[in-house]
């Protein structure tokens, strides 16, 4: 085995036909690039997805004196044995996680401090009508997905109860479009690597056409398929290795620049880690690799017969 | 050292075969010539020999193996163990002369060193001592072929096939391309010689092998060339 001449005949092969290797790169480079950015945006969303399933909850708003939905128009403000009666109600008939009581009072306490930085409206609202705020139970269901529609139900028009409100549904339209937007971006990767994967053919043919003179020469005086082979498997695989380090930086940027700017909206729980990076920059990796060099042989074994 | 049993060759999309029950024997260290017109299968013979073909019917051995049984993963091998000479040199044209001797080496995973020694030798056994840096276009034609003949004996086949050698090359240079190959067959390696030349098949008075029409239709030792005529 001469690596030394195997490495000189990939560089003259790659200088040769410099013009479709530099495409070859690009093209592998964007590919992989948008597959590792799809596959972020993967990670990123299911990140999110399993954050909140621990925290997604059920708010059932009871009746306050001047509440209209749900039975309180008619019935007035929550009793005591109606919120009795909607706790049993809960824990009876559903898988639940915790069930917590909000009191009017902690409800007027939480909403200060989440709305901290609007003191005009929390002035506003203490001073006229914090007796609107409603109490509240605040549910974690153990599977919220199968049942959290099933105790919307039971509770809207349970007497006492003025709303149901699960969060899921507010979730649900967040993720239908970081679901769209990772589709696109993997669909669009796809295409590309799918172009990718005929332009390491048409390189491997045409760095075959240009030498046909030294293989036709390499087979007529006993050289293996491996080594007859190598310079062309190497030289799309080399391709395929500078197109990741190009993809390798590109995601690099984008993690920094795209998803970190698209994290604000995010909670704070669920920063991508390095790990994660990395994890994808090593698949984009294998698969470039995989895609260049299993192109490069299969169009051999069709230019290069024995 | 070749053995041809019953060997008939036809090509797809071709009626007449190239070569037809042809059954012969070459043995070690022999000097033959295989003369005929054009398409009389000359090449087809060489072709075979190389396994770059396969026989439609018929039993080919080669230096002591069976080729319909050499498994293609195995055919390096064999042509490691015969050497080619053809018409067109075949040269590399961005190599010199020792570049170009040196990659039939090369390509089969000899050591730098191994390539070193013989090379050289070579090089002046065909005759171009002091040529070794000339690139192919500044060499005659005569030279040129030297150059494929050190190519083709550098690695010391047991084997020698040459197509034509002298098909591109002047009568008076012929006579030296002519030695080379003598002087590679007196190393013991046999040589196979497909050629029209009438002149240098004469002069040599070797073992003759004449094909027409894909059959032998003359094989005698010390032949000349046009005897059938």
């Amino acid at each position: 085995m001469r690596a030394q001449f195997v490495f000189h005949e990939v560089w003259i092969g790659l200088r040769r036909n410099l013009t479709m290797t530099v495409a070859l790169i690009v093209v592998v480079a964007i590919s992989l690039s948008l597959l590792g950015t799809g596959l972020l945006f993967v990670k990123q969303v299911d990140n999110t997805r399993s954050w909140w399933q621990s925290r997604v909850q059920l708010s059932v708003y009871l009746c306050t004196s001047s509440a209209l939905g749900g039975t309180c128009a008619k019935n007035g403000a929550v009793t005591a044995a109606e919120r009795t009666a909607i706790k049993n109600e809960l824990l009876q008939t559903h898988d639940i996680l915790s069930i917590q009581y909000v009191s009017q009072p902690q409800a007027v306490a939480q909403f200060r401090q989440e709305f901290a930085d609007n003191q005009t409206l929390v002035k506003y609202l203490v001073k006229y009508s914090a007796s609107q705020i409603p109490s509240s139970f605040e549910i974690r269901l153990k599977n919220t997905e199968a049942d959290a529609a099933a105790v919307t139900a039971v509770m809207n028009g349970a007497p006492g109860v003025a709303d149901v409100v699960d969060d899921t549904t507010l979730l649900d339209q967040l993720y239908k479009l970081l679901d769209g937007a990772r589709n696109a971006v993997v669909v669009i990767a796809i295409f590309l690597l799918v172009a990718a994967i005929l332009l390491v053919a048409n390189t491997i043919r045409l760095s075959a056409f240009n030498r046909r003179r030294e293989t036709s020469i390499m087979r007529l005086v006993g050289a293996s398929n491996f080594y007859v082979q190598l310079p062309f498997l190497a030289e799309g695989m080399i391709a395929g290795l500078i197109g990741w380090l190009v993809a390798t930086g590109l995601l690099i940027g984008a993690k920094a620049l795209l998803l970190s700017s698209l994290q604000s909206i995010f909670p704070l729980g669920v920063q991508l880690s390095t790990a994660d990076l990395v994890e994808v920059i090593i698949v984009a990796m294998i698969t470039g690799l995989l895609i260049c060099g299993s192109t490069s042989f299969l169009t051999l074994r069709r230019y290069l017969r024995v | 050292m070749i053995h041809f049993d019953n060997v008939t060759k036809t090509y797809a999309n071709q009626g007449r075969p190239a070569l037809e029950s042809v059954s012969l024997d070459v043995e070690k260290g022999e000097f033959v010539f295989l003369v005929g017109p054009s398409g009389s299968g000359k090449s087809t013979f060489l072709r075979l020999v190389l396994k770059e073909e396969r026989p439609t019917s018929g039993r080919i051995h080669v230096a002591g193996k069976d080729l319909a049984r050499l498994t293609n993963w195995k055919v390096p091998h064999l042509r490691r163990r015969i050497g080619c000479v053809f018409q067109d040199f075949r040269l590399l044209p961005n190599k010199n002369v020792y570049q170009n001797i040196a990659f039939a080496l090369e390509v089969i995973g000899k050591p730098r060193r191994f390539i070193r020694k013989v090379v050289p030798e070579v090089i002046d056994l065909v005759g171009l001592e002091g040529k070794r840096d000339r690139m192919p276009d500044e060499l005659s034609g005569g030279e040129q072929q030297r150059v494929a003949m050190a190519r083709a004996f550098v690695n010391r086949p047991m084997i020698l096939l040459a197509d034509e050698p002298t098909g591109n090359i002047d009568p008076a240079t012929s006579i030296g391309i002519m030695k080379v190959l003598d002087r590679i067959n007196r190393t013991g390696t046999t040589v196979v010689m497909a050629t029209h030349d009438a002149a240098i098949v004469d002069s040599m008075r070797k073992r003759v092998i004449e094909l027409e029409y894909g059959k032998v239709v003359r094989d005698q030792s010390r032949g000349v060339y046009g005897q059938a005529y």
